[in-house]
């Protein structure tokens, strides 16, 4: 029983010192340098290193991580850039469209039909979208019946489209309206084509 | 001021009646021709060369060139058949050209009724001029005058004896003191151009390099008006000829189609600033003093009957562009046109009975007269292409026009019947809208 108490003892001794050894082990060898000194070198570099490692390690995440933040960044605006051009791309295509569509009429009339009041419809869109636009409204006859009456029948072509825009909400001192009759033909020849294409309304942003 | 020396020298220096024969105005001088007589029958008409009476080279050679312009000047007109020189039996060289010496049989037998003679004496500074008309049947003088010019003169000395010519033989002078105005088209521009009656020596009016359209003489042709896009929409011109100047009024909408009332300064056009084409009456300042027309849709193209009281002028009130006339005095407007879906272009004749139009039918278009009274619809173009743009001139005898007959539009002429149809204007674009003046007497 006594040797067993002895050994127990022992233990109780060895083993703390052994834990403060090991986890004291800068202060064991400042305190005492002599002998330990071989065996614990490797031990404090490594705890170094160790710690180099972490603070690099960490230093590389942070760089990663800011590399991702300017990354993130980057492609933020690319994509704002990308939306915004095709915003404007959108806005030029409307504006394009706005000035490309045209509304027809019949012969020797200034009724609005269906489709022109759908095409009516699209440029109010865009004038409530563009509040900043004002519009000059022509309008054009083909080159059957004579000139002065062809004035006066595009200037009422003008004025129907005119009428319209104002009844649907567009404010009517955005809008101007200027008749050239026959003279400004989109397409010169005399044919039935040629004819209707050319007895039109045509938009232009002022 | 060239136009003034000219006036001038033709009525201080030269115009001198030296014949005691002048026949008094009467009924019985205008029995030759009857303008108003559809079934038009040329006077037949021998123009012999001028007797040469200074037998210098000058006068020889004048003595063909003025018997020419004097043939070519009168036949204008659409009255006279000009008989062919090969046929004349008298002897063409020593041409007699009084009473006392002509053989009036000579001219009977070839059918000639009307004689004219000419004597030119020609030095370096002075051409001196007699010339002489007889009745060949009758065997008598009817004019006899005597002219004294330089010669760049005598294009008017010939013009104003053409003038008595035609009012002893119409009652009228004729057109040869008239000019007309036109458009005309080069290159998307259009400009206003003017020349003398018979289309010779055109010049432009307006250099706006934009479109000026729908010219329009005063009565006193002193001034002109008419339409341009130079501001950006089509505004009103009201032109000083000579001064160019006078006022541009411009409103909302169209000004177009000027048309001056007749001895007054002030002329009717049609505005849009309402939002409705009405005709208006303006000021010769371009001020509003009222509205002529009241009915919704287009109204266009006024044009005023010679005492100023009524109006024609194109309406779509019953659907289709019709002319209807208002009376402005009593304001009641009815309609003159019933026949066709499209008659636009009226132009009141200064003779006052007959209005001319364009017709357009199955897509053609085709110049009409009409009476006043809705009555004597005639057809006066017909198979040559499109004729449009109508315009009477002053004596009433004969209607200028535009037609594509050629290819182009180009300025033609014809008579009050549709006879003696020629082009009238040689430029190379085209030409539209021409406006015959009223006979020019104090420029």
């Amino acid at each position: 029983m006594r040797k067993k108490l002895w050994i127990y003892l022992a233990l109780l001794v060895v083993i703390p010192g052994l834990i403060f050894t090991v986890s004291c082990a800068k202060k064991v060898t400042q305190a005492e340098p002599s002998a330990e000194e071989t065996a614990v070198e490797p031990e404090v570099d490594t705890a170094a290193r160790i710690a180099e490692e972490q603070a690099a390690q960490e230093e590389a995440a942070q760089q990663w991580e800011m590399a991702v933040e300017e990354d993130i960044e980057e492609q933020r605006q690319a994509e704002d850039a990308a939306k915004e051009a095709e915003m404007q791309q959108d806005m030029a295509a409307a504006k394009q469209m706005f000035e490309n569509e045209d509304i027809y009429f019949d012969f020797d009339s200034s009724a609005l039909e269906m489709m022109a009041t759908e095409v009516l419809k699209r440029k109010a869109d865009w004038l409530f979208e563009t509040a900043d636009a004002s519009i000059i409204i022509e309008g054009h006859c083909d080159a059957r019946g004579t000139e002065a009456y062809n004035i006066a029948l595009g200037d009422r072509r003008a004025e129907s489209a005119k009428a319209f825009l104002v009844d649907i909400g567009v404010d009517e001192s955005r809008l101007t309206s200027i008749s050239y009759g026959e003279e400004r033909p989109v397409d010169p020849v005399a044919n039935a084509e040629a004819w209707a294409k050319n007895r039109r309304v045509h938009f232009v942003i002022e | 001021m060239r136009k003034l020396n000219i006036t001038k020298i033709l009525t201080v220096v030269c115009l001198v009646g030296f014949m005691a024969f002048l026949p008094a105005a009467g009924a019985e001088e205008y029995e030759y021709i009857d303008i108003s007589n559809p079934f038009l029958r040329k006077i037949p008409t021998a123009i012999p060369r001028f007797k040469n009476m200074s037998e210098n080279k000058k006068g020889e050679v004048l003595s063909v060139k003025l018997a020419d312009s004097l043939s070519k000047t009168l036949a204008f007109t659409g009255y006279f058949k000009m008989l062919d020189r090969g046929a004349f039996l008298a002897d063409p060289r020593n041409p007699d050209i009084t009473a006392a010496r002509i053989n009036f049989r000579n001219w009977t037998v070839i059918g000639s009724e009307l004689l004219l003679t000419g004597g030119v004496a020609a030095d370096d500074d002075y051409i001196e001029l007699e010339l002489r008309m007889f009745d060949t049947f009758q065997e008598k003088m009817i004019i006899g005058k005597r002219y004294k010019g330089r010669e760049s003169n005598l294009r008017q000395i010939i013009q104003r004896f053409c003038g008595e010519v035609m009012f002893h033989l119409t009652g009228t002078r004729g057109v040869f003191n008239s000019r007309v105005a036109f458009v005309n088209a080069e290159g998307g521009v259009k400009e206003i151009f003017i020349s003398e009656f018979d289309g010779y020596n055109p010049r432009q009016f307006t250099t706006d390099n934009d479109l000026s359209l729908f010219p329009a003489w005063s009565s006193d042709a002193k001034w002109l008006a008419y339409t341009s896009y130079a501001r950006g929409k089509p505004d009103l011109y009201i032109m000083n000829i000579k001064e160019k100047n006078g006022a541009v009024v411009t409103r909302k909408g169209i000004l177009i189609t000027p048309a001056w009332v007749p001895g007054k300064f002030e002329l009717a056009a049609t505005l849009s600033f309402s939002g409705d084409q009405e005709i208006y009456l303006l000021t010769g300042r371009g001020k509003i003093i009222k509205r002529l027309t009241t009915s919704r849709g287009i109204d266009v193209e006024p044009t005023w009957s010679p005492d100023g009281k009524k109006m024609a002028f194109v309406s779509k009130r019953s659907g289709t562009p019709q002319i209807y006339i208002k009376n402005v005095v009593s304001d009641r407007v009815r309609r003159l046109t019933f026949e066709g879906r499209y008659n636009t272009q009226p132009n009141w004749s200064p003779r006052g009975h007959s209005i001319v139009f364009s017709t357009m039918q199955l897509g053609r278009i085709d110049i009409y007269t009409i009476g006043v009274d809705g009555k004597d619809l005639r057809r006066l173009t017909e198979d040559q292409g499109d004729n449009e743009a109508p315009s009477w001139s002053p004596d009433g005898s004969l209607i200028v026009f535009s037609s594509n007959r050629e290819g182009i539009s180009k300025i033609y002429v014809m008579t009050a019947f549709g006879t003696d149809q020629r082009r009238l204007i040689s430029l190379p674009g085209a030409q539209t809208s021409p406006k015959w003046s009223p006979n020019i007497t104090n420029q």
